[in-house]
């Protein structure tokens, strides 16, 4: 298998997506997203599953949409988001198969996923990309505006609608059942 | 004698808590750069690149390395003819943790264990006091991330595992931890003394310089080989595959108890923060 040799450069991508557009995508991909996407981390996520198993309506439409698990440190004056590298992925493990049932299409994060979410990936057309963990300064800049949506006096951890520009990750899981962190260990591994 | 304002150590400890958490060292830079000249990855590469450039814009813009900044660990050294004046010293640090994560707008990151609910202004800090010769204090911020942290053990292995039954459990270590603790990671490691001690010798590794060789010719040795094993693991930076899992290993040892032989192993992130300063 091929990944991490990317010669034509990123692959450029705008939420929402289809199935098509992650049909695409395969581990070792270098994306660029811009538009809209969504933070949410372990409060949040608690928050969105509880809803769903009251059989209510979320605070904000998932379908096609990205979540990114991020809890930024507070903007400075004039800054428009605060340093926001993304948190480890697995405390939202046990929420995700319902959100990606639902029709969320990607997921931002660092770290393995657990074998129940890959396989809601692979059954219902989702990706898993991995953000640079501790790169929070740099990633900050690539959000050019945010506002908070639902759950407020979470603070941090409240979600906030994010439109980004080139905000740089790489896709980790796909719809294929591939995991990078499995085949990229065993490719170096000597 | 020499008198101290505590007032003094509160200032300096707000200034360090914000220089630590903005400004990554010059050895850590250095380290990326050698890992840049060994990583065959192409997509390791390109995380080494962004996280230079992210050191770059933090500390240009006076912002956050990282998102996580941390449990803030105070390492006090007293000279013991200092005569500290106008309050309480450890009070006086935890205002000046207070006062740096407030001004340096970062993220108060402790809580209550069970109810999860935050402190609100990234208190307590973890105090580490040694009183020594003189009529200096110095005052080490290093702010750990709790990813990392998490990552770390300690063990009381029996006294026949000997050297090997240490690299064996270090390099697992790593192994088991993958890309949970943001590599490429620093491996500070404590052996001897007791449960406790141990914990806290692999915590004042983690200061040393990186790139500079341990004292100990044996142990300077052994970091290097039990480094060696480490980088073949393939977990690369961010462990999405490469040959740079952690930057350094650092040793420190004393003499244990004849029936033990403790090993902690803290493992820390990229983002490798720590500043000083000599009052």
């Amino acid at each position: 298998m091929k990944y991490g040799v990317y010669m034509s450069g990123p692959i450029r991508l705008k939420p929402p997506l289809s199935d098509e557009d992650v049909e695409k995508l395969k581990i070792g991909d270098r994306v660029m997203i811009s538009g809209v996407i969504y933070t949410g981390r372990d409060a949040a996520h608690k928050k969105l599953f509880d809803l769903l198993k009251e059989g209510k309506d979320l605070p904000i439409d998932i379908k096609g949409q990205i979540i990114y698990y991020v809890g930024p440190t507070p903007a400075k004056p004039g800054q428009i988001f605060g340093s926001a590298g993304p948190t480890t992925s697995y405390r939202m493990d046990a929420y995700s198969p319902s959100l990606i049932e639902r029709g969320l299409k990607g997921m931002i994060g660092k770290g393995m996923r657990s074998d129940v979410v890959k396989e809601a990936m692979r059954k219902h057309k989702a990706v898993y990309f991995a953000a640079t963990g501790g790169a929070g300064a740099l990633l900050a800049k690539r959000v050019k505006k945010a506002e908070i949506v639902a759950y407020d006096d979470l603070g941090p951890e409240a979600i906030r609608r994010l439109e980004v520009e080139d905000l740089p990750v790489i896709v980790v899981n796909d719809v294929r059942g591939n995991d990078l962190y499995i085949e990229g260990e065993k490719k170096y591994r000597t | 004698m020499r008198e101290i304002s505590v007032k003094l150590i509160t200032e300096k400890v707000r200034d360090l808590c914000i220089k630590a958490n903005t400004d990554l060292g010059e050895d850590v830079l250095q380290a990326f750069d050698r890992a840049k000249g060994k990583e065959e990855s192409p997509l390791g590469l390109e995380i080494l690149k962004e996280l230079k450039e992210n050191a770059r814009i933090a500390k240009e813009e006076d912002v956050p390395i990282c998102q996580d900044t941390g449990f803030t660990i105070v390492f006090i050294e007293l000279g013991q003819d200092v005569h500290l004046v106008g309050g309480d010293l450890n009070e006086a640090i935890q205002e000046g943790v207070r006062q740096g994560y407030r001004d340096g707008y970062l993220r108060k990151s402790i809580c209550h264990p069970f109810t999860r609910a935050n402190t609100g202004d990234n208190t307590p800090a973890i105090i580490h006091t040694e009183v020594i010769p003189g009529e200096n204090v110095k005052i080490t911020v290093a702010p750990k991330g709790g990813g990392s942290e998490n990552m770390s053990r300690v063990v009381m292995l029996t006294p026949s595992d000997g050297v090997e039954g240490i690299k064996q459990f270090i390099v697992q270590r790593v192994r088991e931890s993958g890309s949970n603790p943001c590599p490429p990671t620093i491996v500070g490691v404590g052996i001897g003394g007791t449960f406790e001690q141990a914990a806290l010798l692999a915590k004042k590794s983690l200061l040393r310089s990186l790139g500079s060789k341990n004292p100990d010719p044996e142990l300077d040795k052994l970091e290097s080989g039990i480094l060696n094993e480490i980088n073949k693991l393939g977990i690369g930076p961010q462990g999405l595959g490469g040959r740079t899992t952690s930057l350094a290993v650092h040793i420190l040892m004393m003499p244990c108890h004849i029936a033990s032989f403790p090993l902690a192993v803290n493992i820390q992130c990229h983002a490798h923060r720590h500043k000083e300063t000599i009052i």
